[in-house]
């Protein structure tokens, strides 16, 4: 990566305690995530994909402040703190992330008005509501409408509209398209995508979906119990993936050309407890091609075969 | 980005009508329902009664005639006459003036109070929570109607201490209903959105917290007002309350008890009024709560 980039994870780690003793002291921890580290660029758009439980929500809690990593620093280059309008996000379920007893217009200009400790002049707040609104295409003579007026897409553009208003380096979109119907989920990636031209806007995608991160990212993170096992150019990873949990996640997406290959799918299909970690490789369990070299712990580096950014966490890709 | 908005606003699904909410559709569903038609009349009534008092009453309410004393109901005293000759009718449409602020005022007080703590310690949590919450348990645990008298008492015998006392004993059940509300409301995205952005807790609790925790709010409040009088009425009933010689509706029953076997009127008609009081807020409050539940919104 040459540029600076905006946002930088160092060793991010989340653990939960949980089960506590009759002192209220953990007996154990639940190991959300396992050191994270990342770096995102300005205007680039990256994906998050993995099953569920692997820790991609705890990730968007932890970038978007709502949870303060137990170990690790996260730094943004613009000095802003998160929590304080450097990262906004877009939920997943537009039904419950606008609040149902606030005009439009409240709801988009909500982050400016927090921001300016709540003096702000109306008239002003009025107009940039109809801006924002206009430019996520909803009509400017609808913002003093209540949320349930609008459908599920236009509550989502209505979210959208209101991430932008803070001017955040980083938008985080926690799966922003799962809840709508497929003819409404093609419109908002493509506001998304039209916006992110015009405004330089830089995006974390997570979702489970790989074709909606295939369309959308230019570098994909493919995480497993807390880690990221995989990450690179988006077309690179979904085209050649090295790990095999990458391999074994792209192979379990249903397509209408192909029969599911039933061999392929594995028998052991449970993550692994994150109460105590696993030593080693954290896959091993589930991985097809395991053997006594994943009994080591594997570190993520660049296949030196790539001439692109394609990082794995793997001995089978690392010939060497 | 001017033309792409042209693009996508033809295709964006239409907008849904704006039927389901607002005040229009309150009164439609008002209408729908008698029972909450007829707690409603009686509100009103009962607030024409206040007002009007003046106008409404027949005779000085206290006005004492020992020649007049303890008289049956009649054309002259409608509902008979007290034990110094004080015209019944005209001091129950006084005391409406007394029994019905009390529970106007108490409510008032109790469920602003109790609302705002408990949406600041659903919103905080922790150990704060935790406090405020045990606090309000150990209030509960006592029997509201003691705690009340011990604290009238403690006052000092006057309606204004015993208004106090009534709303303090209460504020417990609003801090339980408003902060389990908060609970709930503080998951949802739009405060995780907020405090995403910076947002202190005062504005996540008025922009988003009391907003969304107020319909059961607005509903435990009216059914509290007839639940409130009768608290008055009890106070009064034993000399906390209104002290003579305001016309008050507990204090008329209690004096009149001397004489509910000869002279049913003297108790009968301010328990009357205190009956149907309670009955119009209970009835209007009892509906709101149908009409506010978006389970009912259906039907």
């Amino acid at each position: 990566m040459t540029t600076m980039p905006v946002l930088s994870l160092k060793d991010i780690q989340v653990r939960f305690p949980v089960n506590p003793d009759w002192r209220g002291r953990p007996r154990q921890h639940v190991h959300a995530l396992n050191g994270i580290s990342l770096e995102i660029a300005k205007g680039e758009t990256l994906g998050i994909v993995g099953e569920s439980g692997c820790g991609k929500s705890t990730m968007a809690q932890v970038l978007i402040g709502l949870l303060q990593p137990t170990q690790g620093e996260m730094t943004l280059s613009s000095g802003k703190s998160n929590g304080k309008g450097g990262m906004q996000i877009v939920f997943q379920d537009p039904q419950s992330s606008l609040n149902p007893r606030l005009p439009v217009w409240k709801i988009i200009t909500e982050p400016v008005f927090a921001a300016a400790n709540r003096k702000v002049d109306k008239a002003a707040m009025r107009e940039l509501a109809q801006q924002l609104a206009a430019q996520v295409g909803i009509r400017p003579e609808y913002i003093d409408r209540f949320p349930h007026e609008f459908s599920g897409g236009q509550r989502q553009r209505i979210a959208i509209a209101r991430a932008l208003a803070a001017e955040p380096d980083i938008i985080v979109l926690d799966e922003p398209t799962s809840a709508l119907d497929i003819s409404v989920q093609a419109q908002i990636l493509n506001l998304l995508a039209e916006l992110q031209r015009s405004r330089q806007l830089t995006f974390i995608l997570i979702s489970h979906n790989v074709s909606v991160v295939r369309h959308m990212c230019n570098r994909v993170a493919v995480m497993y119990l807390g880690q990221i096992v995989e990450i690179g150019d988006a077309a690179q990873v979904l085209e050649h993936p090295a790990h095999p949990y990458t391999q074994l996640l792209l192979a379990s997406v249903p397509t209408l050309e192909s029969v599911q290959d039933e061999s392929a799918v594995p028998e052991n299909v449970e993550l692994p407890s994150n109460r105590v970690l696993p030593t080693g490789c954290y896959f091993k369990d589930r991985c097809p091609s395991a053997s006594s070299a994943c009994l080591q712990p594997q570190v993520l580096k660049q296949i030196s075969t790539q001439s692109q950014e394609h990082e794995a966490r793997c001995h089978l890709a690392h010939p060497d | 980005m001017n033309a792409m908005t042209e693009q996508t606003l033809p295709t964006a699904p239409d907008i849904q009508p704006a039927a389901a909410s607002g005040l229009g559709y309150f009164f439609y569903k008002v209408k729908k329902s008698p029972l909450t038609v007829a707690g409603l009349f009686i509100i009103l009534f009962m607030l024409a009664m206040m007002l009007f008092a003046p106008w409404l009453a027949t005779h000085d309410p206290n006005a004492i005639d020992l020649m007049y004393r303890l008289l049956p109901p009649s054309a002259e005293h409608w509902f008979g006459t007290d034990e110094v000759g004080r015209d019944i009718y005209s001091r129950i449409i006084f005391g409406s003036r007394q029994s019905i602020s009390v529970g106007l005022f108490v409510v008032a007080v109790s469920g602003v109070i109790g609302a705002l703590i408990g949406c600041f310690s659903g919103v905080v949590g922790g150990r704060t929570d935790r406090v405020i919450m045990r606090l309000m348990d150990v209030m509960l645990s006592v029997p509201s109607l003691v705690l009340t008298m011990a604290l009238a008492a403690a006052l000092g015998a006057s309606l204004f201490n015993a208004m106090l006392a009534i709303a303090v004993v209460r504020i417990p059940y609003y801090v339980r209903l408003a902060r389990g509300q908060a609970l709930g409301i503080r998951e949802m995205g739009y405060v995780k959105a907020a405090r995403t952005f910076g947002a202190s807790r005062w504005h996540i609790v008025s922009w988003h917290v009391i907003r969304n925790a107020l319909p059961p709010l607005i509903v435990q409040a009216t059914l509290d007002i007839g639940g409130t009088i009768l608290m008055a009425a009890a106070l009064g009933f034993i000399g906390l309350g209104a002290q003579q010689p305001t016309a008050e509706w507990g204090a008329m029953v209690a004096t009149g008890r001397n004489y509910v076997l000869d002279q049913w009127w003297y108790s009968g008609f301010p328990g009357l009024a205190i009956l149907i009081t309670a009955t119009g807020f209970n009835l209007f409050g009892d509906g709101i709560r149908d009409i506010l539940d978006p389970k009912q919104k259906g039907k």
